[in-house]
């Protein structure tokens, strides 16, 4: 009876794919080959005295603190550049902005890029801040030959087809994550002279696995020793339990690659239960957030590789931090200053080629050599990434009291 | 069957001039990339609404794991594709993902059919969870970073023509006596019982064709975006798609059609207002439960049999009243 | 040994945080059978209201608790009356709709207003850590430990002894039936959303001085986990809800300890499963008699 029953269903399933099949091969029949494919274009032309830029970030949505940030960054740069407007090919430009909310989705990054590239005809994009929804628009971009800065997309496959052939028309501001957590590991145990290391990574996002993964194999390779490598999810708050347990492990001194958001609290339930080891994080630790959230007194002993030091005496950061400090009342992150940097990467690159377009840009970037930007002096490789320096800053009480280089 | 060929033809030509007016206007360049992308996503959300539609609308079962079954079908292709880089490997990977997330609807469904409304709901919604976890920490998924590069089979009549096969498919099987026997489920279980309909076995057809469909979505997803991460298939995703089904109405596809395409639209339109757009959203979803609380369409049906034998019904309506 | 007792405090206190927010959870749900999604989001509001008061009109912790919880309690009232009153005889998913539309509405009108940034909350008391023989516990975990316990009994005592708690228990055990007892039925609704949402408050403002990091989007996680709590305890059933917070707090320090941290949700849904298989009705549910 079972048997039968379950016979008449594959029949009927059998009838209904029978019914679709045959639809849909007339349905092929009638249209035949020619399957029409939304154009290709050689990019956009600024036809007036207008710098057009995309800005699509994570303005709301899981990650929306980073794409805020950034946001203000771009803004920033944009009114200072407005000023006095740039020259470029004898004429003054302005740059014109065109902010959109990508939702912390991947659909929807795409969908915006297709947007700012189709309808408001942007020579360049800025964002968006985490690698996977910045690889999403990846695709539309290249399709309507428009270049993208990633302010922030860390992960090394970012800019390279699955080939390992460097995307056109993708660039990045940052370093790559195999980069900084080297740096990370050659500090932990040159500088610091730490041997025994625990790891407590950001599970959620490319970025602390990413970093996990390179600062390990490094590590290990210089001879230390990784004694446990624990995770959590972007979002958590209770990080009470894994700190007791890596307390157990007694390592000399914790690696934490993640952001300021959720470092800020691991930082405070650790030196609340004693755990008061030297602590090395990475760049999205760089907000003045962090010493809030942990509180003064815990955000200590913690050093983080970054990009500038704000003990910086170069003229561009010290200028930077008068006019972000005026705008926004606040210092700036980490994820500000690059998307500050972004918007002068392609201005500057336009200014070199004499031409807004987006192919000069495009062509601007891929050559861009010593940009001086307030996150360093920017050289583009062949790959797409900036050659950079890195910077480890040390907190104290809650103030960076000291910046080393390293190599 | 024979006797509903003149029906099936005006789908047929509807599903074709549809394609023809997409490739037209394609051609004459009015949809460029933002609108073609558009509506591939409309199309993909079409195909997992009315998977959740036959669960929830039909079967009566409410099913708020959705996204975990279309993540199954999205690494699948992901995975598959990135060593068959042929158009052949493509649909070898949808055909991989739709037996995966049969297997696992299988298996999350046999346990947790028995569990009634909530309970139900969030048994599934944990169930999903485990699998987004689960690809969240393996190796060959590329953990959180996600699949990058993923090789672009799914074009936009690719994608077209998989929303009108799985429609028909869906709605075939609504239509047929198993059809009928699911949806008795929904208006009384114990009835349906009673009357010696095995419930059980029809409330997991549903739920694993749901599923099915839930895989092929996810397929053409990875496909087209060419990007995907473990945190787009959680809760939310689930409950977007939740949302398309109750707004155009719990057992009407047609209504699921409507409101996935408004729903797009609008979210396309107003891309622009940043922040304040999630705002708008939100205030008209409420508004329009409020005043829609069965949703958009009920339970109604477009159908072009009762439109060509409208004036028949409307004779035998006056025929009625003159009657009484 | 110690690191033991040390992780039994820590998923005491972690533990109590769910069981406040189920706590509100359950009442709501036990009355109107809606999944309020919003009520994390209320939470959140919560928790931004200690943020203001404490920072801008320097109220104390207590006045800034207290305040906390009316102003939730109003908020609740608010929502349960624009949103959810006109649908209490529309379908249960038409309900569950307008609940998620409220805490997007609720999420992203915060962002708007209050940037999505991360804020770190004023510390009104002063942390101290007490060492007892190596196991360290704070005086806000035991502030956090205690005030759960005040309200669940609390919370019980309303329920269970006062005419209110009959009125509410009558309601959600049969709404007709109540009203033709001459029960307000509206009234009683809206005392129940007060209540659970006063709870989700002070849950806020505890949280917000416990982990002192707020942002619009803190409600999401927990209220989903408060969810799962309610339904581990027993939907109907106050000690329940406690219980089912306390447990899952506990959970997730055991899998964290034992060095799962990766699968530590995971870990969560499957125990959430296989209870429900075992025991539908939760933890202390009531038996659900079917009826033909």
């Amino acid at each position: 009876m079972h048997l039968i029953e379950m016979g008449k269903t594959v029949m009927n399933f059998k009838k209904a794919f029978g019914v679709a099949a045959a639809t849909m091969m007339s349905a092929a029949a009638l249209t035949g080959c020619a399957i029409a494919k939304t154009s290709s274009t050689a990019g956009n032309k600024s036809s007036d005295n207008t710098i057009r830029i995309g800005v699509n970030l994570e303005l709301s949505g899981s990650v929306a603190s980073y794409g805020q940030q950034e946001k203000k960054g771009v803004v920033l740069a944009a009114q200072e550049i407005n000023k006095k407007g740039v020259k470029i090919g004898g004429k003054t430009y302005k740059v014109k902005l065109f902010i959109s909310d990508n939702k912390s989705s991947t659909s929807t990054a795409a969908s915006v890029a297709a947007q700012m590239a189709n309808s408001d005809k942007i020579v360049a994009q800025v964002g968006p801040a985490a690698t996977a929804y910045a690889t999403a628009s990846i695709a539309n971009l290249t399709k309507a030959g428009v270049p993208m800065v990633g302010p922030s997309a860390t992960a090394s496959e970012f800019t390279q087809t699955k080939s390992g052939q460097t995307q056109k028309y993708a660039f990045r501001a940052c370093f790559i994550d195999p980069f900084q957590g080297k740096k990370a590991a050659d500090f932990m145990y040159n500088t610091l002279k730490k041997k025994s290391v625990a790891i407590l990574a950001d599970n959620s996002t490319d970025y602390g696995t990413g970093l996990t993964k390179s600062f390990t194999k490094e590590f290990k390779k210089l001879g230390g020793k990784v004694v446990t490598t624990q995770y959590f999810q972007s979002g958590d708050k209770d990080f009470n339990s894994t700190l007791t347990t890596i307390k157990g492990k007694k390592p000399d001194a914790l690696y934490l690659p993640g952001y300021y958001t959720e470092i800020g609290l691991i930082l405070k339930q650790a030196r609340e239960m004693g755990l008061n080891v030297p602590v090395v994080g990475a760049d999205g630790m760089g907000s003045p957030k962090l010493a809030q959230i942990a509180g003064k007194k815990n955000a200590t002993n913690v050093y983080y590789t970054t990009h500038f030091s704000i003990k910086s005496k170069e003229p561009e950061v010290v200028k930077f931090l008068k006019t972000y400090k005026a705008k926004y009342g606040e210092e700036p992150t980490t994820f500000s200053s690059l998307a500050y940097d972004s918007v002068y990467m392609i201005v500057d690159a336009a200014k070199k080629e004499g031409e807004v377009s987006s192919s000069a840009i495009q062509k601007g970037l891929a050559s861009l050599k010593n940009f001086k930007g307030v996150t360093g002096k920017i050289t583009m490789d062949s790959k797409h990434n900036p050659q950079k320096s890195v910077v480890v800053e040390q907190m104290t009480n809650g103030k960076i009291n000291k910046a080393y280089t390293v190599k | 069957m024979k006797k509903n060929w003149k029906y099936n033809l005006c789908w047929l030509i509807l599903m074709v001039a549809g394609f023809y007016l997409i490739n037209t206007l394609m051609l004459a360049g009015v949809i460029n990339t933002f609108i073609e992308n558009m509506l591939v996503t409309i199309g993909i959300n079409i195909i997992l609404a009315v998977g959740l539609n036959l669960v929830i609308g039909f079967s009566g079962q409410f099913s708020l794991g959705h996204a975990g079954f279309m993540a199954l079908g999205a690494y699948a292709t992901g995975i598959m594709t990135q060593t068959m880089n042929t158009a052949g490997g493509f649909y070898l990977s949808i055909l991989v993902g739709v037996v995966i997330s049969i297997v696992v609807a299988l298996l999350v469904g046999i346990p947790t059919l028995r569990l009634h409304g909530d309970y139900f709901a969030i048994a599934t919604m944990g169930a999903a969870e485990i699998i987004r976890i689960v690809i969240n920490n393996m190796k060959i998924t590329n953990g959180a970073a996600g699949l990058f590069n993923i090789p672009q089979f799914a074009t936009w009549d690719v994608v077209y023509i998989f929303v009108c096969l799985t429609t028909i498919v869906t709605v075939n099987f609504i239509h047929s006596r198993d059809g009928r026997a699911v949806i008795s489920i929904r208006e009384n279980e114990i009835a349906a019982e009673a009357m010696g309909v095995n419930t059980t076995k029809w409330k997991l057809s549903a739920f694993v064709l749901g599923a099915a469909t839930a895989a092929i979505a996810g397929s053409l997803y990875a496909s087209y975006l060419q990007t995907i991460v473990p945190s787009t298939f959680g809760i939310m995703e689930s409950i977007n798609i939740l949302i398309f089904v109750v707004l155009g109405g719990l057992g009407s596809i047609t209504g699921t059609f409507v409101a996935t395409t408004l729903l797009g639209v609008l979210d396309a339109a107003l891309q622009s207002l940043g922040v304040l757009r999630m705002v708008f959203y939100a205030v008209a979803l409420i508004i329009i439960m409020i005043f829609k609380p069965g949703g958009l369409f009920g339970k109604w049906e477009f159908s072009f049999k009762r439109l060509l034998t409208k004036k028949q019904d409307g004779d035998m309506k006056e025929a009625g009243k003159e009657s009484k | 040994m110690q690191t033991f007792f040390q992780q039994l405090i820590n998923g005491l206190s972690l533990g109590s945080i769910y069981a406040l927010l189920a706590l509100g959870y359950m009442i709501v749900y036990g009355i109107s059978k809606l999944l309020n999604f919003a009520h994390g989001d209320v939470y959140m509001l919560g928790a931004y209201w200690g943020y203001y008061t404490i920072n801008y009109l320097h109220f104390g912790f207590i006045t800034a608790l207290i305040t906390a919880m009316i102003v939730c309690g109003l908020a609740g009232v608010i929502i349960e009356a624009v949103a959810y009153r006109p649908l209490r005889n529309a379908p249960r998913v038409a309900a569950l709709i307008t609940a998620i539309g409220v805490s997007f509405f609720l999420e992203n009108g915060m962002s708007y207003l209050v940037t999505s940034d991360t804020r770190n909350f004023p510390q009104v008391i002063k942390q101290k850590t007490f060492d007892l023989g190596g196991v360290m516990i704070s005086n806000i975990q035991l502030i956090i430990l205690v005030t759960t316990l005040i309200l669940t009994l609390g919370l019980m005592y309303i329920i269970n002894y006062t005419k209110t708690g009959r009125a509410m228990r009558s309601v959600s055990t049969d709404y007709d039936a109540a009203s033709l007892m001459g029960i307000n039925i509206n009234h009683t609704v809206s005392i129940t959303f007060a209540l659970g949402s006063a709870l989700a408050g002070a849950a806020g403002v505890l949280i917000g001085l416990y982990y002192n990091s707020i942002d619009p989007l803190m409600g999401m996680t927990p209220g989903i986990k408060a969810f799962v709590a309610a339904v581990l305890g027993g939907i109907g059933s106050i000690p329940g809800a406690a219980v089912g917070g306390f447990l899952i707090g506990l959970l997730e320090t055991a899998v964290q300890a034992m060095g799962f941290s990766a699968f530590r949700d995971a870990a969560v849904y499957i125990v959430l499963i296989v209870i429900l298989l075992v025991l539908p009705g939760g933890l202390f549910g009531k038996k659900q008699v079917e009826k033909v």
